[in-house]
């Protein structure tokens, strides 16, 4: 589902965040990425989600070459991954349902098929009567998972979410991550970057760890998921 | 993927029209300062245009005024003079030729001037014969006048040409190269307005950089986010533009009064005319158009450098 191989991302500036990354995520796969900040996660998460382009090496995403992607087809590309951002990214001057619509306008879905699909994503993510809301007339949970909702909204197959649980106390961090245990069971191929160690220790997940722009340690991807892709 | 269509495509595009009419009528004053400064650049030429075709219209009864007199040698023959008055007939841009014969000029001269008895102490007519010729209104400008008098001047009979009415000739000259002015004002002008709607869409996006980065994020187009500023900077122009009808209709009815009493007193009916209806189209399409333009080239210069960044 997501495949890199020897993956090389050097900034404009200089600065060189991955040096040479093989890692493999198969399809309905959930993982984590771990790693000091500056370690990369960041950086891994924008090539998937194809903000940022491979320097060198191969980068393949629901088996789009991303190095080759022109870019009027990145659009078509990006929705088909939903994002998620520790400060949630909403948009704090429309309501709730506008927030989570979005994905779903920009792809000319019918309205009354708009109206359906927010709802059951927010129904998903335990927010459903909290449409007209503004986001900040919610608790910080409340407008991460708003931000959740929107992700998964278009039914996306992939999900990649940056340090999501970074700004919420513990319980609410372990409600975040059920709610991605539920997608993830559901089918979605999930990546989330986080340095709650404790976090993923509790989930029992595959991590991938990162440290100076490499995978570091026993943590490498196994020979059985570099098969795929 | 039920939802695709002509139809979701369309409520797309009503919706971001919607949403960008709410967007001007949220901020009233700033949108009105906006077309205010575009309707002023736009009335401009407008009024000028109009103010140029009224005193065109005013005017117009003297082109009648415009004509040359080729005073003829003393000694030439009533037959000659009739052949050369031919040849002026056939020759373009002449409208009407007229002969005015010795005698009859002496007979017309008598009755005028009340000199009768001394005319008759003459013993020859000190009077030339002329032909008289009027340009058709094509030929009315400087240069078909001019054209005319050296027609007429180049015959070894002719003694010598007098333009008349030449101050109306010299009057339209003028008015022809206001109108060049006034185009090159428009021009200039409507450059202007590209600017405020191109520079008031730039801030517009500079704004709303937050909700650009997420709609390209989720998969918005380049088109899909740039369509809500290609309507808003097609309603500025809209708006100046009816804006600017609305001040040159103002301005007009304003002067009306002053106008009828400044004609009357020439004893003239003029009336002054505002714009009228193809005037109110034409301020509306190239505001429309304008504002347009000045949006698209604020939104493809600034656009494409917003793009998502991961936090």
């Amino acid at each position: 589902m997501i495949s890199f191989e020897r993956v090389a991302k050097r900034y404009p500036n200089g600065r060189e965040a991955l040096s040479a990354v093989t890692l493999h995520v198969a399809p309905g796969e959930m993982v984590f990425l771990t790693g000091r900040s500056g370690a990369g996660k960041s950086t891994v998460l924008k090539l998937i989600a194809l903000l940022e382009r491979p320097t060198r090496g191969q980068l393949i995403v629901n088996g789009e070459n991303t190095a080759k992607l022109p870019a009027r087809r990145i659009p078509a590309f990006r929705r088909r991954i939903g994002v998620v951002f520790q400060d949630h990214r909403l948009l704090t001057d429309r309501p709730v349902f506008d927030n989570v619509a979005l994905p779903l306008i920009v792809a000319d879905i019918s309205m009354r098929e708009i109206d359906k699909r927010v709802r059951a994503a927010l129904d998903q993510v335990g927010l459903l009567g909290k449409e007209r809301m503004l986001p900040l007339e919610l608790s910080v949970g409340e407008q991460q998972r708003v931000g959740i909702a929107r992700a998964v909204v278009s039914r996306p197959p992939i999900l990649i979410a940056d340090e999501p649980t970074g700004n919420l106390d513990h319980q609410l961090a372990s409600e975040v991550m059920n709610l991605f245990r539920r997608l993830n069971e559901v089918g979605v191929t999930i990546v989330v970057a986080t340095h709650d160690l404790l976090l993923v220790r509790e989930s029992g997940l595959r991590e991938i760890a990162l440290a100076d722009g490499v995978v570091s340690g026993a943590e490498a991807p196994l020979p059985s998921m570099q098969a795929e892709r | 993927m039920s939802g695709f269509g002509a139809s979701a495509w369309s409520s797309r595009h009503a919706h971001a029209l919607l949403s960008s009419m709410g967007r001007l009528a949220r901020h009233p004053l700033a949108t009105l300062l906006t077309v205010l400064v575009m309707a002023l650049a736009l009335a401009l030429p407008l009024g000028l245009d109009g103010l140029v075709s009224n005193v065109r219209t005013a005017t117009g009864d003297f082109s009648g005024a415009i004509g040359l007199s080729a005073y003829l040698h003393l000694d030439v023959q009533e037959e000659r003079i009739q052949q050369l008055a031919r040849s002026a007939r056939e020759h373009a841009g002449v409208g009407r030729v007229e002969v005015i014969s010795a005698a009859a000029a002496l007979e017309q001269f008598r009755k005028d001037s009340g000199f009768g008895a001394a005319l008759d102490a003459l013993t020859s007519n000190p009077l030339p014969p002329v032909i008289s010729v009027t340009p058709t209104a094509e030929a009315s400008s400087p240069a078909g006048v001019e054209t005319l008098r050296r027609y007429l001047a180049a015959w070894p009979e002719v003694e010598s040409v007098q333009v008349d009415g030449d101050w109306v000739v010299r009057f339209n000259a003028i008015l022809d190269e206001l109108r060049d002015v006034l185009l090159l004002a428009a021009v200039l002008l409507g450059a202007g307005v590209v600017a405020v709607v191109g520079n008031t869409i730039r801030l517009e996006i500079d704004n709303r950089r937050a909700e650009i980065e997420v709609t390209k994020l989720v998969g918005g187009t380049n088109a899909f986010v740039r369509r809500p500023f290609l309507y808003a900077g097609t309603l500025y122009g809209l708006l100046a533009g009816m804006m600017a009808w609305l001040i040159v209709l103002g301005a007009t009815l304003s002067l009306q009064p002053a106008t009828t009493r400044l004609a009357l007193a020439y004893g003239s009916h003029f009336v002054l005319n505002g714009p009228d209806v193809r005037e109110a189209e034409l301020a509306l399409a190239v505001g429309t158009v304008l504002g347009w333009i000045g949006a698209w080239l604020a939104a493809a210069r600034h656009l494409a450098r917003i793009e998502p960044e991961s936090a």
